[in-house]
């Protein structure tokens, strides 16, 4: 998926954020590697999403430090960037994200693993906050990339789809993939997940 | 996940997002119409305010056609990025891999077509209602054809700064008026021009020329005030 195997998907090095005058990490320095399930760990407000946002490369300014990425990661932020105003397919089909061009099966067969199947051409707005959520999430079953940023990824979805999403990551890290991500909750996953302290680092 | 995924090229992207913009534009009629409503009530009132002698009404049309164009234009550029930053789409839009000076000229071109354009398309119909000459009719649409064209690129700059701003209104309307000045004065000029009859070609000119500059600068001063506002 990427050049070599074994080579890191992103690499972090001394990286500071203060915000409103408030150290929020300080000298985090981590890398994520082929295989890694990261969950970053930490209360409210302790700068996670920040950090995803670092890694993603929409902040550029207000911290120091460095940020490599060996190829152009897949962020899902906190909001669902679905427009209300067309239907799912088209949401997928036409994404800002320009990803990739994806036939329309592709789209139903995505849609249809996030429970979605029969609200295709259904417009948008008579969708739920989690339905919309759940189109979001059809991207990870469509994307190609190896690495995948997650903000809070299980909000508003509900358990069976957080079993879905579960397995989903599992099997996108055993691919050969990468995932970091935020959430509150405590993974149920027959795989090695590990927890990113904002102030300590890769916990073992 | 196969190799065959590829992202795809920037000119079919701009493409997408231009069916994108235009469909969701379409879907919402009434934004589509409200400037074209604008333009026609305006219109409308000056001859209620300025006496209805129809020889005083067409030595000031060129101006009141050329004003109520800019205005229509300051009210609708502030919504050219508005709802993509509220759900989300404009972080996955700066994250795509294709160059965000096209997508966002991709946006400015979604915006005139919609609102530049069909004001160009409408206008003679207006100007007959203020008894501008015949013969400046086709000056009229050609000098708002690319006028039109020079405010969207130069609102975008203006709505990309304060699109992360709850209430941007205000603040956008002083930061990009200046900037629309020069296109109101060479645009009302050519009008007039072609309604005493003398050749308005050189005014056209300074437009056409006036948006080289836009297309080449303004996508670049709309990315990066989008980064800052999407990265505050």
């Amino acid at each position: 998926m990427s050049g070599n195997p074994g080579d890191p998907l992103l690499a972090v090095y001394d990286l500071c954020l203060e915000r409103g005058g408030r150290e929020l990490f300080r000298n985090l320095a981590f890398a994520v590697l082929p295989g890694q399930l990261l969950q970053v760990d930490g209360p409210n407000g302790a700068g996670k999403t920040s950090l995803l946002r670092i890694l993603a490369g929409l902040s550029r300014y207000g911290f120091t430090g460095r940020v490599e990425r060996s190829a152009p990661p897949l962020y899902l932020g906190h909001q669902p960037a679905v427009k209300a105003l067309l239907t799912p397919r088209e949401n997928l089909a036409w994404h800002v994200a320009g990803e990739s061009a994806y036939d329309s099966r592709q789209i139903e067969d995505a849609l249809a693993k996030v429970g979605l199947y029969g609200y295709e051409d259904v417009p948008s707005h008579a969708l739920s906050a989690g339905q919309h959520r759940r189109v979001n999430l059809a991207r990870l079953y469509l994307t190609a990339r190896p690495l995948w940023l997650l903000d809070e990824p299980f909000t508003a979805i509900d358990r069976g789809g957080v079993a879905d999403l579960e397995a989903l990551l599992v099997a996108h890290v055993e691919r050969g993939g990468a995932v970091v991500m935020t959430s509150h909750q405590l993974l149920q996953l027959d795989y090695r997940v590990q927890m990113l302290s904002l102030t300590e680092g890769l916990l073992a | 996940m196969s190799a065959a995924a590829q992202s795809p090229g920037a000119a079919r992207f701009c493409l997408v997002l231009l069916r994108r913009q235009l469909t969701l534009a379409v879907r919402r009629p009434i934004e589509i119409g409200n400037p074209l409503l604008f333009f026609a009530m305006v219109v409308a009132l000056f001859p209620l305010g300025l006496g209805p002698a129809p020889d005083q009404l067409a030595g000031f049309a060129p101006g009141i056609l050329w004003i109520i164009a800019l205005l229509s234009n300051l009210l609708t550029s502030d919504t050219v990025f508005r709802s993509d930053f509220e759900d989300g789409s404009l972080e996955q839009l700066l994250l795509a891999p294709q160059p965000l000076f096209l997508s966002v000229l991709a946006y400015i071109g979604a915006h005139w077509l919609l609102t530049g354009l069909l004001l160009a398309l409408v206008s003679p119909l207006f100007a007959l209602m203020l008894n501008l000459p015949t013969p400046a009719l086709g000056t009229l649409v050609a000098s708002l054809l690319l006028g039109t064209a020079v405010l969207s690129l130069v609102g975008g700059i203006g709505a990309a700064l304060t699109v992360g701003l709850k209430r941007g209104g205000v603040l956008i309307t002083l930061l990009i008026l200046p900037f629309y000045m020069p296109v109101l004065i060479f645009g009302s000029a050519a009008v007039r021009n072609a309604a005493l009859g003398i050749p308005a070609t050189p005014y056209l000119a300074i437009i056409g020329a006036m948006l080289c500059l836009a297309v080449a600068l303004a996508p670049l001063a709309i990315a990066a005030g989008l980064r800052i506002s999407v990265d505050a």
